[in-house]
């Protein structure tokens, strides 16, 4: 019984952080959320007896997936619809 | 009254990981920023392996290992083809990811911008 | 108006999903007849490895693993070819401000025995869970903290490049000489030893330790890669 119960709040957290990531304007925040959709999974992959999965997605998908999101909004923007200068974007684009 | 519980759990993490996909979709196929996009599809992919390993998961089931003491379980063991096909599977994720993203920061370079609409040859 | 015809997709999607999975959620394994108990069965009378997970992805579908290695590997170069540098360029990375010394200190200490966990993980695979995969990904996040917290730490790529390319061929070597003694690719010629010895299992934890390195060494290089990326 407690093992549902436990099952049925991670994925309801799971379910909730996934509608943040993507409501969520400012997209580091955004990347956060999806790394706590990760972790969340691999606790879930514990709990249903696939240890070596839970291992590979704790390393990759917390880890390796986040940093290199990050990085990406460092080199690019941050906020998901803003332009840092209209004139700029048009003669760039052009 | 123990099989109804371990049926509604079933059902319980089907209908998380389906969601997790349709959510995953949705935000794919309506946002316009590219690392929207992306997140998606990596939210896409996560819910895909829960659905497979949930498929291969057996009542009271133990991990597919004959460690000391488990030697003749291998009668109440979980599928290991799943679990070996997801293994790969992230892997392989987190490679297509940044390759993605990669290419993400050449188009800001060329574009200097990361709305789908104003980059010309993206359109839809 | 495209949000409604995307909805309407998305529910027609669910519709189906939900539909093919309803008999799905009933008691017990769902695929009755599979290749389950082959594999669980050969793994222990055969193979002598204990996790199945290892005998699966290393020797029943070694050459599929191959395949999968090379998909990293491509997927690194083409990194590389995607964020092309001159040569001038590449120095230390652009940090907003440097790191404190006890963010310095503490990855220092952390990083030997994240390195030792994942070089643990590697060489037990074939006992206790973990593997190649595994491994590899665990020590990258240790370079990583590295890379992170030191903004000069610099990994050579030749030694990566090297112990990406040693791994790759005695991986191939391996496989062509189970061709030459057994038959089929990756045949397992070397003795099985006993079940849950550290030497089991023939060549099983030699591939798997050479899947580690290789896989360490492919994503220490997109990390790095990636992070010396300048803004502009």
């Amino acid at each position: 019984m407690a093992f549902v119960i436990l099952m049925f709040f991670l994925i309801a957290l799971m379910i909730g952080a996934a509608i943040y990531a993507i409501v969520q304007k400012d997209l580091l925040y955004a990347v956060i959320a999806t790394g706590v959709i990760s972790l969340i999974l691999s606790a879930l992959f514990f709990l249903l007896q696939a240890p070596d999965v839970a291992l590979t997605e704790a390393a990759i998908g917390v880890a390796l997936t986040t940093i290199i999101f990050i990085i990406t909004i460092r080199n690019t923007v941050r906020n998901e619809d803003e332009f840092k200068d209209k004139d700029d974007i048009k003669s760039a684009v052009k | 009254m123990e099989n109804e519980l371990f049926e509604i759990l079933r059902y319980g993490i089907f209908a998380g990981s389906i969601s997790l996909i349709l959510i995953g979709l949705y935000a794919a196929l309506t946002k316009r920023s590219l690392l929207k996009i992306i997140i998606g599809l990596s939210i896409v992919d996560g819910g895909i392996h829960l659905l497979l390993i949930t498929i291969g998961y057996v009542k009271n089931g133990t991990a597919p290992i004959f460690s000391p003491g488990y030697e003749d379980a291998a009668a109440i063991m979980v599928d290991p083809v799943p679990q070996a096909l997801v293994l790969t599977a992230i892997v392989i994720g987190f490679a297509v990811t940044a390759v993605a993203l990669s290419l993400i920061i050449r188009l800001y370079r060329h574009h200097h911008t990361l709305e789908i609409d104003e980059i010309k040859n993206l359109k839809w | 108006m495209k949000k409604v015809i995307v909805l309407l997709l998305l529910a027609v999607t669910g519709y189906y999903l939900v539909i093919s999975f309803m008999d799905l959620g009933k008691y017990g394994p769902v695929v009755e007849t599979g290749v389950k108990d082959f594999y669980l069965e050969k793994t222990v009378s055969e193979l002598h490895v204990a996790n199945t997970i290892t005998s699966i992805i290393v020797s029943f579908r070694g050459f599929d693993t191959l395949g999968e290695v090379t998909v990293l590997f491509l997927a690194a170069t083409a990194l590389g070819g995607i964020l092309y540098k001159r040569r001038h360029d590449v120095g230390g990375r652009s940090v907003l401000f440097p790191s404190s010394s006890i963010v310095k200190s503490g990855s220092k200490l952390l990083f030997p025995a994240i390195i030792l966990l994942g070089a643990y993980v590697f060489i037990h695979g074939h006992l206790s869970p973990g593997g190649g995969f595994q491994g590899g990904a665990i020590i990258a996040t240790g370079f990583l903290l590295m890379l992170l917290a030191y903004d000069n730490f610099s990994v050579s790529h030749n030694v990566l490049s090297f112990i990406e390319s040693f791994a790759g061929i005695f991986f191939v070597l391996f496989g062509l000489a189970g061709m030459m003694m057994g038959g089929t690719f990756l045949e397992n010629f070397m003795p099985v030893g006993k079940l849950n010895d550290l030497f089991s299992g023939g060549i099983i934890p030699i591939i798997y330790i050479l899947v580690g390195l290789k896989v360490a060494a492919e994503l220490t290089g997109l990390i790095y890669t990636v992070l010396h990326e300048k803004e502009n």
